[in-house]
C-alpha cells in the first residue's frame, strides 16, 4: 500500500540553518500521526513541506505516491488547520467554511449546504452568519477544522491546533479530533510540542530534535522504550541514568531511562535500594512529584496522591523493578 | 534567608505623596482621568470647531447669497439662484471634467500603488523598508511648485521625454496619442494627459501609504490559508487580499480624489486652458468677485465626497476594519 506521505532524505535549509535535515518518513494512509518536538525542532517545517508552503532544498516528497516537489499548495489535495486558525476576518463563518469549494467553482447552494454540514460535524450548527471575531477560541478552532474538512482532503495537517485553548477545552477537543479521525478515515498529521497530547491521540509519533527525527513509533514504544536520552527526557521527563549507574543494576555499560512512576520511595534508611535525599515535592493533584538527590544524581519520582511522604531533606530509600529500567541504544 | 531580608526592609508599603502642585495635579489626574482628557482636547477642539469648521460654514453660507449682476454687490438674502448657476452648461462642464479627472487619477494611483505597497508590506525588511519610506516620502518634502515646473519641462515639446522617445524611435507613439481628441494637444505639457500624469505623480504617496498600512495588517497566514484551500494566486488576490486592502484603498482614494477635486495649481501650469473646479473657485472669488458662486463650487467636492463615502460604505469597503 502506498504511504499517505513519504519523505526521502528531505532537507530544508534556510541559509546555514538546517530546519529539516535529511529526514526519512513514511506516514500510512488513514493513520493519526503526531510530530512531537520542542520549538525549532523542524516539526512545523515538515508540516509546511507537506502543505507546499515550503519546498525542500534536497530530497523528495510524495503524497499518495505522487511527487510533490514544485507543486504549489493550491494544487495539493491537502488541507491545514493553522495554529492561530487563519480565518478570513471579512467573511462570515459559513463563507469561511465554503471558501475552498467556492474557489473550486462549486455552485452557491451546493457549497453552502456542504459548509452547513461541515459545521454540524464540528458541532457548530447555525453559527454560519457570525463573524470569526464574534467566536471564542474553541469555536474558531472548530470553524478552522470544518473549513479544512469540507474539502475532503487526502491528508489533514494540524499545526498545534489546540495550543491556544484552555486545559478543559483541549482535553475535549483531543477526544473529538480522535473520534472524528476514526469516523472520517482521513490521514491526520498533527504537530505538537505537548507530549501528553501526542501520546494520547496518535497512532504513531515521530519525535523531532534539531531538524532530525530521533525516533518513530507507537506512543507506547516512545514512552516505554526511548532510544535516546533526548527522547527519554522530552517524552514524559523520564529519569536519564548514566552508564555507570546503569551498570550496577543491569550489568551493561549503557545509558538507561527510568520512568518517574516506576520509582518507589520508602522511609527505610537501610536495606536494598538507592539511598537518596528528598529535596522537593510538587503537588499535582492526582499525583505528587518528588525531586530526589541520589549522591549527586538528580532523580524524579511520581507517587499517587495520599501516599504518606517523608519531609523535605530526609533520607529515603528508592527501589524499582529491574524490568522497568530501559536500556537505550545511544552509545555510552 | 530571603524572608528575613523582606521583613527587615524599611520601605513603607505605601509611599508618601511627592507634595507640591505637581504631586497634587498628578493625583488629581489619576483620580479623574476624564478631566485630563478634557484639558488635552479643549485647545484642538476649539481650533477645529470654531476656526476651521466655523469658517468653512461661513463660506458655505455665502453660497446661499447671490450677486447683483449690475452693481456686482452681494445680496445677502437666502436664494438658491447661485446653485442654479452651477447647472449652466459651462459650469456643468467644469464639474464633469474635474470629477472625471479625479476618478481617473484615483484609479491610476490605486493600480500603481498596490504593487509598491504590497512589496513594502510583505517583503521589504530593515534597510529596504527604510528605503521604501524614504522613496515615498522624499517627493513630499520638496516644494510642490518646483515639482510641477519640473514636470512642465519634462513634458514640454523640447523636453526630455520627447527627446527620449525620439532616440527610441517611438515618437510616432507620442504623436499618435497627442493627435487624439480631448486627451491630446500640441505637446504633453498642454494636454489633459499631462495634467493627469502630474496629478498621479503628486498624489501617489497619499495612496501608497494607507494601502501599505492596510496590507501590513493582513496576517501572512491568510494568504497561505487561501492557497491551502485551493485558491490560485489570482483568486487569493480577489477574495482575500483585495477585500482586506480595500479600507486602505478607500482611505487613499479619499486623498487622491478630494485633492484632485480641489487643486487649482496643477491644471493651471500643465494642461489646456479649460478650467477645473479649483480654478473656477479661484477665479470666481478673485478676478470675478463672485463669492457666492465660488462658495457654491466649493460645495460640489464636499457633496461628491459625501456620496463617494456613502457608496463605499454601502459596498462594504469598511467591513474589514
Amino acid at each position: 500500500m502506498t504511504s499517505a506521505v513519504s519523505f526521502k532524505k528531505v532537507s530544508r535549509h534556510f541559509g546555514s540553518v538546517r530546519a529539516v535535515d535529511a529526514v526519512d518518513l513514511e506516514i500510512a494512509a488513514g493513520e493519526f500521526f503526531a510530530m512531537l518536538g520542542p520549538s525549532g525542532s523542524g516539526k512545523t517545517t515538515c508540516l509546511r513541506l507537506i502543505a507546499g508552503f515550503e519546498q525542500p532544498t534536497a530530497g523528495s516528497i510524495s503524497i499518495f505516491g505522487e511527487r510533490a516537489e514544485g507543486v504549489p499548495p493550491y494544487r495539493r489535495n491537502v488541507n491545514t488547520v493553522f495554529q492561530d486558525y487563519a480565518l478570513f476576518p471579512h467573511l462570515n463563518v459559513l463563507d469561511n467554511v465554503a471558501y475552498g469549494l467556492m474557489v473550486k467553482g462549486v455552485g452557491k447552494a451546493e457549497r453552502l449546504k456542504a459548509a452547513e454540514e461541515a459545521l454540524s460535524l464540528v458541532r457548530l450548527p447555525g453559527y454560519g452568519t457570525r463573524r470569526p471575531g464574534q467566536l471564542s477560541g474553541g469555536q474558531r478552532q472548530r470553524v478552522a477544522l470544518a473549513r479544512a474538512l469540507v474539502n475532503q482532503p487526502k491528508v489533514l495537517l494540524l499545526d498545534e491546533p489546540l495550543g491556544a485553548l484552555d486545559l478543559k477545552l483541549r482535553e475535549n477537543m483531543q477526544e473529538e479530533l480522535k473520534s472524528l479521525q476514526k469516523v472520517l478515515g482521513i490521514t491526520f498529521v498533527f504537530v505538537t510540542h505537548d507530549q501528553g497530547e501526542a501520546l494520547s491521540m496518535a497512532d504513531r509519533v515521530a519525535v523531532f530534535n534539531d531538524g532530525r527525527i530521533m525516533q518513530v513509533g507507537t506512543p507506547e514504544d516512545i514512552y516505554q522504550r526511548p532510544n535516546t536520552r533526548f527522547v527519554a527526557d522530552f517524552v514524559g521527563s523520564s529519569n536519564v541514568l548514566p552508564p555507570d549507574f546503569v551498570q550496577r543494576y543491569s550489568g551493561q555499560h549503557r545509558w538507561g531511562s527510568l520512568r518517574p512512576e516506576s520509582i518507589r520511595v520508602s522511609n527505610a534508611t537501610s536495606g536494598d535500594g538507592v539511598a537518596a535525599r528528598l529535596v522537593g515535592t510538587n503537588y499535582l493533584g492526582a499525583t505528587t512529584r518528588l525531586a530526589l538527590d541520589a549522591d549527586g544524581l538528580r532523580l524524579h519520582a511520581v507517587v499517587p496522591a495520599g501516599t504518606s511522604l517523608p519531609a523535605e531533606g530526609e533520607a529515603v530509600m528508592l527501589t524499582f523493578n529491574r524490568d522497568s529500567l530501559h536500556l537505550m541504544d545511544e552509545p555510552a | 534567608m530571603t524572608i528575613a531580608v523582606v521583613q527587615s526592609n524599611p520601605t513603607p508599603a505605601i509611599l508618601p505623596g511627592s507634595g507640591g502642585l505637581r504631586g497634587a495635579l498628578s493625583d488629581l489626574f489619576w483620580r479623574r482621568p476624564k478631566f485630563l482628557l478634557l484639558l488635552m482636547l479643549l485647545p484642538p477642539v476649539l481650533w477645529l470647531g470654531i476656526v476651521y469648521i466655523g469658517s468653512l460654514f461661513a463660506l458655505l453660507a455665502q453660497s446661499f447669497f447671490s450677486i447683483d449682476e449690475f452693481s456686482g454687490l452681494i445680496n445677502r438674502e437666502f436664494t438658491l439662484k447661485t446653485y442654479g448657476d452651477l447647472f449652466q452648461a459651462a459650469n456643468l462642464d467644469i464639474i464633469l471634467r474635474t470629477v472625471t479627472m479625479a476618478a481617473l487619477v484615483t484609479l491610476a494611483s490605486a493600480v500603481i500603488a498596490f504593487p509598491i505597497a504590497y512589496y513594502a508590506a510583505r517583503y521589504a525588511r530593515g534597510r529596504w523598508k527604510a528605503l521604501f519610506y524614504l522613496g515615498v516620502m522624499l517627493p513630499l518634502w520638496s516644494s510642490y511648485l518646483v515639482k510641477i515646473y519640473a514636470w512642465k519641462l519634462i513634458l514640454a515639446k523640447e523636453g526630455i521625454l520627447t527627446w527620449l522617445l525620439a532616440k527610441l524611435n517611438l515618437l510616432w507613439l507620442l504623436e499618435g496619442w497627442l493627435s487624439l481628441p480631448i486627451v491630446g494637444g500640441n505637446s504633453l505639457s498642454v494636454s489633459f494627459t499631462g495634467t493627469f500624469i502630474v496629478f498621479v505623480y503628486v498624489w501617489l504617496p497619499f495612496m501608497i501609504l494607507p494601502v501599505q498600512a492596510a496590507l501590513e495588517r493582513v496576517p501572512g497566514n491568510l494568504v497561505e490559508a487561501s492557497s491551502d484551500l485551493g485558491a490560485s494566486p489570482g483568486q487569493t488576490f480577489r477574495n482575500v487580499l483585495f477585500p482586506l486592502a480595500l479600507p486602505g484603498i478607500v482611505a487613499g482614494s479619499i486623498f487622491t480624489f478630494s485633492l484632485t477635486l480641489g487643486d487649482y495649481i496643477i491644471p493651471q501650469i500643465i494642461g489646456t486652458s479649460r478650467l477645473f473646479i479649483g480654478q473656477a473657485v479661484y477665479s470666481q472669488q478673485g478676478t470675478a468677485g463672485n463669492i457666492p458662486l465660488a462658495a457654491a463650487f466649493t460645495v460640489v467636492p464636499i457633496v461628491i465626497m459625501g456620496f463617494y463615502l456613502w457608496g463605499a460604505k454601502r459596498m462594504g469597503a469598511f467591513d474589514a476594519l
